[in-house]
Parts: structure tokens; sequence; C-alpha cells
């Protein structure tokens, strides 16, 4: 059973990282547009180089 | 970004010589800085580039970007930059552009509430999760210190988790126990509160059950139904405010004879102001210069235009059709008529404020019911074992089990799905509650003038006049922009008329248009400036050198569906009835084309208001249906309302609900959708009630286990949950 020392760490910093993340996502207005979002990814503008 | 910008004031040469209007210059490059564009016909990956591509290139623009889900571009620029510029140079390269007024909007950019509550929604989810798989453990059989530990962790989990997650709760719960009330939050609150006592307790003890799941789960599912709620009215909401923003509240004055563009807001009484044909009049005045014909349909309901001279008197609302005015300001803001009428609506007694939602009034029996349960089942085992641990447990049990998590989904669940089907259809609901009255409405009232017709008029003798009359008619139509001539011309055209060969062709604003035709003097006009009598119709007269002038007769478009959502509403046995300010004739004419039954005209705001409040005296339920200012009182009043898009801006806030396309038919089946949503939710709470005859008797005696409660819990929320998709 030491194993679940281990383990139950593991699991709650894992979650607490998905959870970080998804609060990230928030604060930085990522939900505001799904749809441009979702077609911009087809965009070729720049493919070449990045954006400047 | 201030920084960037400062160096541009002082470039900006009025503001050196005037150093007090460098405050001014600030305030309005802080409003010009961003501007906002409603794209309505966007819709691809290529439509947003090309966009913001060709917005970039405009030398001032410091950055622009479109939202798609929104139809929106936002674009920060330079003080130069006007947005008129923007919107023809994205016209050239296909796109259909409006602008939106960025102080209109603002409400709205940031949904903050909305924002909070996904936040806290994610929260519980992150830590239902995190529980729950530690409560697994603990149901499949982790023992003596295993079981302990995890009982810990889970209260670590769980306890940061409900003080941050539920605080929209413990606020709701708090102001309602404030006024000594109580309301569906309350017995959550009690719920959540005795679980997390009572599993420490247990779990200090090395006890068998803690509910650190089952409260962290409630929050959750409750946070969800909360959130759908939201969002739903929040896209309604926004979509509102961008009908409201598409109208931005500029006005062109005359100041020291140059024309100065500036905001509604900044006239002040006496101004001179520009008002062309098609614009609508800002504020109260009188005619200093100019002649034209006014729509006043929007005021009164009149559809006939009236003659206007200088020295008339005209009131903010009113739309100028065809000759250039100028308006000497007599009343601003908050005293122009527009303003007086809107104070009618605060006066008319809110027919919404009167009603209790579904949800609030099952809460009413519920909350006192569950709390009599669980007190009642603690005091019954703590008699019976006198043991305070047992009874404790027991009662949270109670709690959590008959806890409303399924009445907490049963609504907004419904209403997000009725709303969604709704919005597709083209139609806005504002109201919470709007959906569970229209539901009850048995009485319906239809405004005319814009609201059952398009406000457009339409050529209704044709085929009365002679080929000649007609080819003069649509030459002298075709040289003016009135409705009456748009109109007449369109349907000459369509007919396969050639326009006469008319020389010296004018416009006098506000009579008519006149020319010459095989050396005769010809006119198009009103009745007086051609010499006929004028007639009770609306109409357009025709005069060819000396003979009797023709009167060319119109009547008021129908909106499309008019005939058809009548027709329906009559077929569900909902009483229709027409009251209007224009004329009987007219009015009667209409009612009997649409087979509308009782109708009343001439009708005054305030008369309209009393008719409906007659109507409800009845014991009847009423749905108004209108656009214009003098509706608006009516609209309040009723139970229900409902506005078209193109109402003015007074009469869409004071609805229910708004009609987005200028089809009328969907208001027949948003009564049928209304009804079937409401028969979901009680079969909703039926479902929840259902589930708590089951799963109380478990809990009261003493069988119910973790495991029991997180089963009925979900099992009901998602039942509750499917039941309300069905009603796609």
């Amino acid at each position: 059973m030491e194993v679940l020392s281990y383990l139950i760490p593991i699991s709650l910093l894992l979650g607490g990282v998905g959870l970080v993340a998804f609060i990230y996502t928030v604060r930085t207005n990522q939900y505001d547009d799904p749809e441009g979002d979702a077609r911009r990814i087809l965009n070729d503008d720049w493919d070449d180089h990045p954006k400047p | 970004m201030t920084a960037a910008i400062r160096p541009s004031i002082s470039a900006c040469p009025a503001c050196v010589a005037a150093p007090g209007a460098q405050a001014l210059a600030e305030q309005g490059l802080h409003k010009d800085a961003r501007i906002a564009l409603s794209l309505p016909t966007i819709h691809c990956s290529a439509c947003i580039s090309t966009v913001e591509r060709s917005l970039a290139a405009v030398p001032g623009v410091k950055s622009a970007r479109v939202n798609l889900t929104l139809k929106r571009a936002t674009i920060e620029a330079e003080v130069g930059v006007t947005p008129d510029q923007l919107v023809t140079l994205l016209r050239q390269t296909g796109y259909e552009a409006h602008e939106l007024d960025a102080g209109t909007l603002s409400l709205t950019q940031n949904d903050k509430v909305g924002r909070d509550l996904l936040m806290r929604m994610a929260v519980s989810g992150f830590a239902m999760m995190n529980v729950m798989l530690l409560s697994v453990a603990v149901w499949s059989g982790a023992t003596d210190a295993t079981r302990d530990l995890f009982h810990w962790i889970s209260a670590a989990i769980a306890l940061p988790t409900l003080a941050f997650s539920g605080v929209p709760f413990y606020k709701s719960a708090w102001s309602a126990l404030r006024v000594r009330r109580s309301n569906m939050d309350v017995p959550i609150v009690t719920a959540l509160l005795l679980a997390v006592v009572a599993s420490i307790w247990e779990t200090a003890l090395s006890g068998h059950h803690a509910y650190f799941d089952a409260a962290v789960a409630l929050v959750f599912f409750l946070l969800t139904g909360r959130y759908l709620d939201h969002r739903t009215r929040a896209i309604a909401r926004s979509a509102a405010q961008e009908l409201s923003a598409l109208e931005v509240p500029r006005a062109t004055a005359l100041r020291d004879g140059a024309e100065v563009v500036m905001p509604v807001a900044d006239l002040r009484i006496g101004d001179l102001i520009l008002v062309r044909p098609g614009g609508r009049m800002p504020v109260d005045g009188v005619i200093t210069e100019g002649r034209s014909e006014i729509d006043r349909s929007l005021l009164t309901g009149e559809t006939l235009p009236v003659f206007a001279e200088p020295g008339r008197p005209v009131s903010a609302g009113e739309v100028n059709l065809t000759g250039p005015l100028t308006i000497r300001a007599t009343a601003v803001g908050r005293e122009t008529s527009l303003h007086r009428m809107a104070d009618l609506v605060a006066i008319a007694e809110s027919g919404r404020s009167r009603y209790t939602s579904l949800a609030d009034s099952t809460a009413k029996y519920y909350t006192p019911g569950v709390l009599f349960l669980s007190v009642a089942s603690f005091i019954g085992w703590y008699l019976y074992s006198a043991d305070m641990r047992t009874a404790l447990n027991i009662a949270a049990a109670v709690l959590i089990i008959t806890c409303p998590c399924a009445l907490g989904l049963a609504v907004p669940a419904v209403t997000t799905a009725a709303s969604g089907k709704l919005f597709r259809r083209g139609m806005l609901i504002k109201d919470a509650t709007a959906l569970e009255r229209l539901a009850k409405v048995d009485t319906v009232v239809f405004d005319k003038t814009g609201t059952l017709t398009a406000g457009t008029p339409e050529l209704v003798n044709l085929s009365d006049h002679s080929p000649r009359d007609l080819a003069i008619a649509l030459a002298l139509a075709e040289g003016s922009s009135h409705p009456l001539s748009v109109s007449l011309a369109a349907a000459a055209r369509a007919a396969g008329i050639a326009p006469a060969p008319i020389t010296e062709l004018t416009e006098v604003p506000g009579y008519g248009t006149k020319g010459l035709w095989q050396g005769q003097p010809v006119r198009l006009g009103r009745a007086s400036w051609t010499g006929a009598v004028p007639g009770a119709e609306t109409a357009a007269w025709l005069a060819i050198g000396t003979e009797t002038p023709r009167a060319f007769t119109f009547t008021d478009r129908l909106r499309p569906g008019a005939a058809e959502a009548v027709r329906n509403l009559m077929a569900k046995g909902i009483r229709v009835l027409l009251i209007s300010g224009d004329s009987a004739a007219v009015v009667e004419a209409l009612a009997r084309r649409l087979g509308i039954p009782e109708w009343l005209a001439e009708s005054l705001p305030a008369e309209k208001a009393a008719r409906i409040t007659a109507l409800q005296d009845e014991g009847r339920h009423v749905l108004m249906v209108g656009d214009g200012l003098n509706d608006t009182a009516a609209l309040t009043a009723a139970n229900v309302s409902i506005s078209p898009a193109s109402a003015l801006d007074a009469a869409r806030v004071a609805s229910d609900i708004v009609l987005l396309g200028s089809d009328l038919s969907p208001i027949a089946d948003a009564v049928t959708t209304a009804q079937s949503a409401v028969r979901r939710i009680r079969e909703n709470f039926n479902i929840a009630t259902l589930y708590n005859v089951i799963a109380v008797p478990i809990a009261i005696a003493g069988f119910a286990t973790p495991l029991v409660a997180a089963l009925a819990m979900s099992s009901s929320s998602i039942t509750v949950a499917l039941n309300a998709i069905r009603l796609k």
C-alpha cells in the first residue's frame, strides 16, 4: 500500500495542473470566439513565417 | 496604450489652441480608439483573414480582430480613422458592415458573472472527480487507516472547494434569510453545512460514512444548472444589445455655420440640427428650414406621412422622409417627448413583476418540507438511540438525498433547450420567466403599423390606370426617394411599364415631383398640390395638364407571416385583438383582411395599456406584440410581450422577447414551444419528487449510505437533463 503515498499526490498534482491550465484559458479570453478559433486553424496566412 | 496615443493629442491643432479642450479630446479619444463593426455575412476562415487583412492595411489602424461567433470586428485605431471609412472599405471587399455603438456594447464586453460561474463550476468539477475517485476506493472496501486517510484527503479537497464554489448559494440564501424569506438555496446551504459538519465528525472518529463527495457533486450539478441558465440569457442579452448598438446616437449639428457630427447626448437647447432624408429626429424641435414629409408611425401608429414646413414642431423619434430639414432643438435628453413617453412605462404596472416563477412557487412548499423532514428525523433518532452522532448523520443523509439537485436542473435544462430552439427560429428570449408566462397566454393583442404591417406601402389599384398614365407616373416616381414613389416605381416596373420621356423633372420636398411631358406640366404628389380632394386612403395623385387628377392608392404591406400567425393563434383557441393608433377605416380594413374579429382604432398610448389591464382584470393572460413608442406602456403592462427587431429601442427594451427576422409566423410556434417547455418542467418536478418518495424513507430509516446518495443524485439529475433534451 506504500505506492499510495506516491500515487495520490501524483493524481492530485495532475488534476491541479489541468485546473490551473483551465483557469489560465478562461483568464486569457480563449472561450470568447470558439467558432472563429476553430476556423483560424485552416488559415494559411502565417504558414511560411511566424507573425511578426 | 495611453502613452502611445498622447503625442497625437498635441498633434491636434484645436487642442493646442484651447488647452481646456484637452480633457474633452482625451475623452473622445478613448471613445474613438475602439471601433466595433457588425459583420452579419461573414462565415468562413477566408472571411476572417480577408476582413482582418484589409482592415489592418488602413493607415492608422493598430489592430483588427474578427470574432466569428459574434460576427463582429473590433478595431483599435488612431483618432483620424472613422467608422464610416472602414464600413465603406469592407463594402468594397464584399462584406456587409454596420457600425456598432461601442458605449452600448461595452456593457456586454466582459461577461463577468458568466466567467465567475464558469470558474466556480470548473473548480467544483475538478474537486468532484478527485473526491469521487477516493470515495470509490472507500466504497469498494478500503478500511481502517486507508479509509481514514482517504476521508481526510477528501476533506482537504472538499472544504476549500465548497468555500469557493458555493459562494453564489451562500449569498442567495443569506439575502433571502435576511428579509425573513426562504428560497431554494436555503435547504441547499443547510445540506452543505450539515454534510460537512457530520462528515468531519465521522472522519475524526474514523467512522464509515463521509458525504464529502455528495456535497461537492451537489455544488457541481447546481452550478451547471446556473451556468446553463446564465449562458442562455447572456446570449439573448448580447444579441439584443447588438440591435441597440446598431443605432449610433449621433447627430449633425450646425455650429458657427459648420457641420459638426456629435453624440446626441451633447446637444443643447437652441442648437440647429440637420436631419437628412431617412434620418430620425434626435431631439424635440421646431423646423427652421426645409420642406419634407414626416413619418410619425413609431410614435402614434399613423401610416399617413405628415407634411412638414418651417414652424412646425417635431418630436424625437419621427423619421424625415423626403427633403433635408434643419430643426432648432427645443427639448433635449430626458425632456424630449420620447422620454416622457418612456415615463408612462414606469407608471404602468409591469405584468412580469406580478409573476412568481414555477421554481419559486415549488420552493415555497419544498423548502419547509425538506427542513421539517430533516429536523424530524434528527429528533426521532436522537430520542430512539440517544446518540447525537447517529442522529446528525441521518439528518445529513436526509437533507443530501432530498436536496434539489434535480430540482435545480429542472428549470434551466428545459429553458436552455427551449430558448435554443426558439433562437434558431429567430426569437430572442430576454427574460428568464418569459417562457412560463408565454405558455399561459390566452389573448394576443397586436399593434398595427410596423407590427402586422411592414411599414412599407404597396400599390393597390395598378390595373385601374392606363399604360400612358403609368408610364408618366413611373417617370415621375423615379425622381424621388419617398416611400410611396419607390413602391409605385417598383410596381410599375414589375408590370413591364417603361418610363415616359419627361423633361425638367424636379422634386419639391414635402409635395411631390413635377416635370414636362409633351409640353404639358405633369405632377405626382400630395392631393392638395395636384388639385385633388384628399380621401381617407394613403394615395399619391397624378395630374396631367388640366385633366382630372388620378389617385394611386396604397395599402400598408403585410409583414410576412402575419396572416399565418393570426390564423394559427386563432386555431389554437386564442383570442386575438388589434389595437392601433391609426384611423378607424384603415384599422377596420386590416382587421377584415386578417380575419381579426375585435379591433380598436385611434387609441392613445395610455388607452392601449388600459385596455390590456381591463383584459387582465377579466382573468386573461395577455401577450402584447408591438413595435412603437406608443406601445411601450402596453408592452410593459401585458403579461408577456414581443417586439420585432425593427421596433424602436424603447419598445425592444420593454418587451420580453425580440423577433429577429421580419417573419411573424414564429409567434404561434413560440406559444406551442413554451407550452411544451412548461409541461417538461412539470414532468421534471415530478421525476425529482418521485426520486424523493423512494429515497427519503430509505434515508429516514437509516439505510442510506454515501453510495446510495451519490447514485440517487446523479441518476435523478441525468434523467431530468435527458427529459429536457426531449423537447427538440
